[in-house]
């Protein structure tokens, strides 16, 4: 092990590992909880939808799409101020978060928008004849019919979350990533990026599969 | 036939009383509809007076409505860049309690709108629509929910949650109206579930069903808050022949046993002859005709009332007229309804006055419950005038074709 991996410090992978972790949970967490309903609101207000609220489905429609082009990087650079203000610190897992949230939720939203969109309208209808109201509507047709989707959305979210907390080792945010960077490309170590990447990987890979199990599991179709 | 005519026949049709209905109260409306008047309570007492804008009269005599859903000059028309598209034009439409009316059209001919306007999926551009005693038309948000658990709907694509099992689909309703709690609402559904005959389906999730027994499940769902009125949206145009039959059965028997009012839109004349009492025909956003389902059927008057009746009779009329070209000797059509369909009429006139009679076409079937026979006959030899006199002095209805 030792002569295959002479650079690799297994502690320091294992610390990075778990920041890693803590990182994606984090924010995966923020994000769905404020990303979910962000993405009902853009369907209901959208045209032709329950709640058709033009100027506020342009407006939110505004927010996302500008946050969602600002490349991520960026976004951390820009986030700092506000997120010393938010949790006191701009470096480590607390410095991370707050960016990735804000740089995954708009993309969670409008994923969720989709997965609502998925939803035959007339179930929509049928729910409506019933006397439903529009809350009703929400929280025993739409959510529950869009569960399968609303899963492969956050499936996909926390696959790119992980791509993104590599990222934050630019501003101090540690992980896998960060090590990859900083040992494997400046400091000419390969053996250590060699190892994160492949823990990336096996973390992509396990986050897909068990993504994939919780959509069949949900699926009735 | 005018239009006129048809209602006497047609309100004969729909004055059985049903349970717990005050019998005596129901004798003057029944001479009232056996006049000619095409609309004759709403004609003599306003039905403005009647029922109030919210709510209906509970006075210690009740006041029973011969109609249970009422259309005044409803029209509709949609929005599309700016330009006004009417999908229906200004309509007067009167459904009786337990009655089954069906509202046939090709698609795009306004039926699905006008069954959407009676619970308000879609909104009148003009006119007042009154059901059950409310007038749909001004009625709040709180008050359209609270309506809207008293009409049932079910759908062409039957339209249940995919993410719940049968059992929880047929609670919905009940979970959303939140009057009764757990245990009540599992005995309701469970008496729902028996009453469709899918008890054993219970824990069963849609995907799983046959398209019969989905239609089933959207049976029992939108019976679950006790309606006393069912709209069915196409609801067997997605199924093969044997389970419209028993889904059309089905809807029959609601109709009967829970004095259910039963509004049906299709686009299939069999529909029409198998369940319904009364029919409206609709064309281009335009009701061309409507009255008792056996004399529309049987007496066509609008092309296009005659097309969905060649439609259903795989009947060809220019083919036929041009067969019956060739055929010596005058051409009569007899219509037979009720019980002279089995009286031997045609052999005691054929032996009473030498006439001789070939059939060209017939068909013999059933209106709903009641049997009907048509036939075309070609008359030669013996006395014909005497035969026709005799066709016509019978109980049978008579058009003399050539």
């Amino acid at each position: 092990m030792g002569a295959l991996f002479p650079n690799v410090d297994w502690p320091e992978i294992g610390l990075a590992s778990l920041d890693t972790l803590s990182m994606l949970g984090g924010s995966l967490l923020f994000t769905v909880i404020l990303g979910l309903p962000l993405g009902v609101l853009l369907f209901l207000a959208s045209p032709r939808q329950l709640l058709e609220q033009r100027a506020l489905y342009g407006t939110l429609s505004l927010v996302v799409n500008i946050l969602r082009s600002v490349p991520f990087v960026i976004l951390l650079i820009l986030m700092i101020p506000v997120t010393v203000l938010i949790t006191g610190t701009s470096l480590g897992v607390a410095g991370a978060i707050p960016p990735l949230v804000v740089g995954a939720t708009p993309f969670f939203a409008r994923l969720v928008e989709t997965a609502l969109r998925e939803v035959d309208r007339g179930i929509i209808e049928a729910i409506q004849a019933m006397g439903a109201s529009t809350r009703q509507i929400v929280f025993h047709a739409l959510l529950p019919e869009a569960l399968p989707g609303i899963l492969a959305a956050i499936t996909v979210t926390a696959i790119t979350l992980v791509s993104y907390t590599a990222m934050s080792g630019l501003i101090g945010g540690g992980g896998l990533g960060d090590l990859a960077v900083r040992y494997g490309y400046q400091r000419y170590q390969p053996d250590v990026m060699l190892i994160t990447v492949a823990l990336l990987l096996v973390l992509v890979q396990v986050l897909q599969t068990a993504g994939d199990w919780l959509v069949l599991r949900f699926s009735r179709k | 036939m005018p239009a006129e005519h048809r209602h006497g026949a047609e309100t004969a049709l729909n004055t059985r009383p049903a349970p717990g209905r005050d019998p005596a109260l129901f004798r003057p409306l029944r001479c009232l509809w056996g006049t000619r008047l095409r609309h004759p309570f709403t004609l003599r007492v306003p039905t403005g007076k009647l029922a109030p804008r919210t709510h209906p009269v509970r006075s210690e005599q009740p006041i029973r409505f011969p109609h249970v859903i009422d259309f005044h000059q409803v029209h509709k028309a949609y929005h599309v860049n700016g330009q006004a598209i009417a999908a229906l034009q200004p309509c007067d439409l009167h459904i009786a309690r337990g009655e089954v009316f069906g509202i046939i059209g090709h698609s795009g001919a306004g039926k699905s709108t006008l069954l959407r306007l009676i619970n308000r999926l879609e909104a009148a551009s003009g006119g007042r629509i009154v059901v059950d005693g409310e007038d749909v038309t001004a009625l709040d948000a709180d008050g359209l929910r609270s309506f809207r658990r008293r009409v049932g709907m079910i759908f062409q694509h039957f339209n249940l949650l995919a993410s719940k099992t049968v059992a929880d689909n047929v609670a919905l309703p009940l979970k959303l109206a939140g009057e009764l709690d757990a245990s009540q609402i599992d005995q309701r559904v469970a008496a729902l579930l028996a009453r469709v005959g899918l008890t054993d389906q219970a824990r069963k999730y849609p995907a799983q069903l046959s398209g019969g027994q989905k239609q089933r499940v959207g049976i029992a769902r939108a019976l679950a808050t006790e309606p006393k009125i069912l709209l069915c949206d196409e609801a067997t145009s997605a199924l093969d022949p044997q389970t419209t039959a028993s889904v059309l059965a089905l809807l029959a028997q609601l109709n009967r046993e829970l004095d259910l009012t039963v509004v049906l839109i299709t686009h299939e004349m069999d529909v029409i002859r198998r369940v319904c009492d009364r029919v409206a025909v609709m064309d281009a956003g335009v009701i061309v005709e409507q009255g008792a389902v056996a004399d529309v059927f049987l007496h066509p008057q609008h092309i296009t009332t005659r097309r969905f009746v060649q439609e259903a009779e795989q009947v060809d009329e220019d083919a036929q007229r041009d067969d019956f070209a060739h055929v010596p000797g005058r051409i009569l059509r007899l219509t037979f309804r009720g019980a002279s369909t089995y009286a031997p009429l045609l052999g005691s006139v054929a032996r009473e006055t030498g006439a001789d009679f070939s059939i060209l076409a017939g068909r013999i079937d059933h209106i709903k419950d009641s049997p009907y026979g048509q036939l075309t006959l070609a008359l030669t030899g013996g006395n014909t005038d005497a035969a026709i006199a005799r066709f016509a002095s019978a109980d049978v209805h008579l058009e003399v074709m050539r």
